[in-house]
């Protein structure tokens, strides 16, 4: 015992002092700490968090009245472009990826994550990435106008912004899969002692199956934007018809990489909810094994549904039926975990601080953009439905009241555990009633502009939508402003403020408030014994 | 991590069983297997185009008219009495089919020649109008060419003699048994010639 702990103070070239290690910048670029890279991860995705918020504001800013007012077509459509993929591969996935950085070897007992230097490689090829893309705004042509789903015949004709969003994915993917190597290799074999996977915490189930989800998916993405790659500059035709090649390929592989990107995104915002749900109801999660079932079953079936974004594309009535009633069995799965979070709070001792408000803002929001997802899943309407406003609204029910809140919840259930003070509960609450109010003041009249079929990513509209758009637009600056408010949350927590118990939320559980508060720059360099009281099940 | 030995000693009795290997051959084995997946998913987008191209072909499904094609195939080909006719407006135009009625398959190409001449000393320049008779028939001809598409220019005293082209579908309903196809030649007036045909008289 003496020995291996010897060993395990001899493999680290840095202390608690933080002595002899790189300071100042240095410290940040070198750094292999997953709680460093944690917080540079979750500080990278807020910087994109803002940039693409601020532009989802120039969008709402031109569609605040019909005909064009302060934006070209093409400038619209880079925007509606840079604002997709800013958000769904620079903030919504980094912010999970730093999450899972912080939190997983806290979670099960480890020093780190396994690859501590591959860990840190794989987030500095984010800012790289992100440079590619905003970049590409600056470049002759701009940057990529085609939608995040960049389909050909489009983005086959554009201008060398498309080659950057090109090599930005790349890029991203490369970071995305390293990070799954390490996620899954820490998870699978860094577990202390005696923490089974069945008593394992949900969020490294969540992330578990999330990160195989990366890895079976990200090369798919890669190869599709490769082939667009090809059939741009190297003369290939697989998407080009003129060339024998079928553009609805694309479609097919496209989808295929993305309806499991959806739970990529969904299912690390289910995990941070099955902790902040418990937490705040004094329960422990109720169905733990079901849960973990349930997840399991969401990412084997979120490979076998693709073609429900594709309905249009003239697929064959008995392929149609297929992929609608295998989207439909999705919400089985999800069914349980929404029922079980339900039973959870079921005669809980519950209070209502800000991380369990953003926990069941998250639970009636996405339950809200699940149903619309069922309402899109059944061919006969979605046809009606294709590319419409409602579509819109339902993803960003999805994705930003989904994810989003979830994220948020997780921000302030951990933050003290971070910083070690307890944020500003009252500047919290405000945050959650400001987001809850303006997100829903901003995407709900979109369910009404879609089923009166006003089509997206188009800069104009007709004068029928105008007040509903207007009401949209408001909702979206109020929203987007009201974010600004982590960020003072957030650095007031760092300078200050109640001190924060090593276990500030007395329903918690997990080895995560074992540790005092903040955490110390090194944690369970010997794994710590595992109390199953602390386990979630 | 390479100095970290983790080995049995670790942890409290029993506990060991959950982590059999050291820390480092199990992460190897585990890269290697994820590794093993990437790869996978990488030849599988690899192939997807030949994949895709070969699934294509093999149930016709991107193929879109193919389904029509086979069900229109399938349906039986049944004799039609065909009439021809054909009017002019006192424009000079001695106007007439080549042959009166004839008997054909549906699914046949059936040719059928018109025989004009311009009786005048001066050109008439017109474009023939078809009808259909019974009316509800005139969907069902199918017509792979015809002089009706063009607006005509005749000199003084030209004869011409003019295809048509078309296929009876299959789908035609049972109860038809006699099609009429009737051309009503108009003579455009002077000073409104155009030279594309007008959307209506374009019709097939």
């Amino acid at each position: 015992m003496q020995a291996s702990q010897h060993a395990a103070h001899a493999g680290h070239h840095e202390d608690d002092s933080h002595g002899h290690g790189p300071t100042g910048l240095m410290r940040w670029i070198t750094t292999t700490n997953h709680k460093d890279i944690g917080s540079m991860y979750l500080w990278f995705s807020f910087a994109m968090f803002l940039v693409g918020g601020a532009m989802s504001l120039i969008i709402r800013t031109e569609l605040l009245s019909p005909g064009l007012q302060y934006l070209s077509p093409e400038f619209y459509n880079q925007m509606l472009t840079l604002h997709a993929l800013i958000m769904v591969f620079g903030a919504i996935m980094p912010a999970f990826v730093g999450f899972a950085n912080w939190m997983i070897p806290m979670m099960i007992g480890a020093p780190d994550m396994a690859f501590a230097r591959m860990n840190n490689w794989s987030f500095w090829l984010l800012p790289p990435a992100a440079i590619l893309l905003t970049a590409s705004l600056f470049v002759p042509g701009g940057a990529a106008g085609t939608g995040w789903t960049l389909y050909p015949p489009l983005s086959i004709q554009m201008g060398i912004g498309m080659d950057m969003a090109i090599f930005a994915v790349h890029i991203l993917g490369m970071s995305s899969i390293m990070g799954s190597i390490n996620i899954i290799t820490t998870i699978l074999n860094m577990r202390t002692p005696g923490m089974t996977l069945m008593k394992m915490p949900l969020f490294c189930w969540t992330w578990l199956v999330t990160a195989f989800l990366l890895i079976a998916s990200m090369p798919i993405l890669a190869g599709a934007v490769t082939m667009l790659l090809t059939d741009r500059h190297f003369g290939t035709s697989f998407f080009n018809a003129a060339g024998g090649g079928d553009p609805v390929l694309f479609q097919h592989i496209f989808w295929f990489f993305g309806h499991p990107e959806v739970y990529i995104i969904a299912l690390p915002a289910f995990g941070v909810v099955s902790h902040v749900i418990p937490a705040f109801s004094r329960k422990h999660l109720f169905g733990y094994t079901s849960m973990v079932y349930a997840i399991a079953a969401i990412g084997l079936i979120s490979f076998f549904v693709w073609a429900h974004h594709m309905y249009v594309t003239g697929i064959p009535l008995t392929g149609q039926l297929y992929f609608m009633y295998a989207t439909m069995l999705i919400a089985i799965p999800t069914g349980v975990k929404v029922f079980n979070w339900v039973t959870t709070m079921w005669r809980g001792s519950l209070t209502f601080e800000t991380p369990m408000l953003f926990a069941l803002g998250f639970l009636v929001l996405f339950t809200i953009g699940g149903l619309t997802g069922l309402v899109l899943a059944m061919t006969a309407v979605d046809i009606q439905l294709q590319d419409t406003y409602y579509v819109v609204a339902h993803f960003h029910y999805v994705m930003v009241a989904g994810a989003l809140f979830s994220a948020y919840a997780g921000l302030y259930y951990w933050l003290p555990k971070w910083t070690g003070h307890m944020y500003n509960e009252g500047l919290g609450k405000l945050h959650f009633w400001l987001s809850m109010i303006f997100f829903n003041i901003a995407f709900f009249p979109q369910h009404f502009l879609g089923l009166a079929g006003m089509p997206r990513r188009i800069p104009d509209y007709a004068q029928q939508f105008a007040d509903f758009n207007m009401i949209s637009s408001i909702g979206s600056f109020g929203f987007g402003f009201s974010q600004l408010l982590v960020l003072v949350v957030v650095f007031q927590a760092m300078k200050g403020g109640a001190k924060a118990e090593a276990r500030p939320w007395d329903g918690a559980r997990g080895l995560e408030w074992t540790v005092p508060s903040p955490a110390p720059h090194h944690t369970f360099e010997e794994p710590p014994p595992f109390d199953p009281a602390e386990a979630h099940g | 991590m390479a100095g970290q030995s983790l080995t049995p000693e670790l942890g409290p009795t029993g506990a060991a069983a959950a982590r059999p290997l050291p820390r480092a051959v199990g992460n190897r084995r585990i890269v290697a297997g994820l590794l093993i997946v990437m790869a996978g998913s990488v030849l599988f987008v690899a192939v997807q185009p030949g994949l895709y191209k070969a699934f294509c072909e093999w149930t016709g499904l991107y193929d879109i008219d193919r389904a029509e094609r086979i069900a229109a195939s399938a349906l039986p080909a049944r004799r039609v009495t065909l009439e021809f006719d054909a009017n002019s407006h006192d424009n000079g135009l001695r106007f007439r089919p080549e042959i009166a009625s004839l008997v054909a398959s549906t699914g046949d190409i059936v040719h059928v020649t018109y025989r004009i001449e311009n009786t005048r000393d001066t050109a008439v320049i017109g474009q023939a109008v078809p009808s259909y008779g019974p009316q509800h028939a005139g969907g069902y001809v199918k017509k792979l060419d015809c002089f009706c598409f063009k607006q005509q220019t005749f000199a003084p005293h030209e004869i011409r003699e003019m295809p048509v082209v078309f296929v009876l579908d299959k789908k035609l309903p049972d109860d038809v048994n006699t099609v009429t196809l009737s051309y009503t030649f108009f003579e455009v007036p002077a000073g409104s010639v155009t030279a594309s045909p007008k959307p209506a008289e374009s019709r097939t």
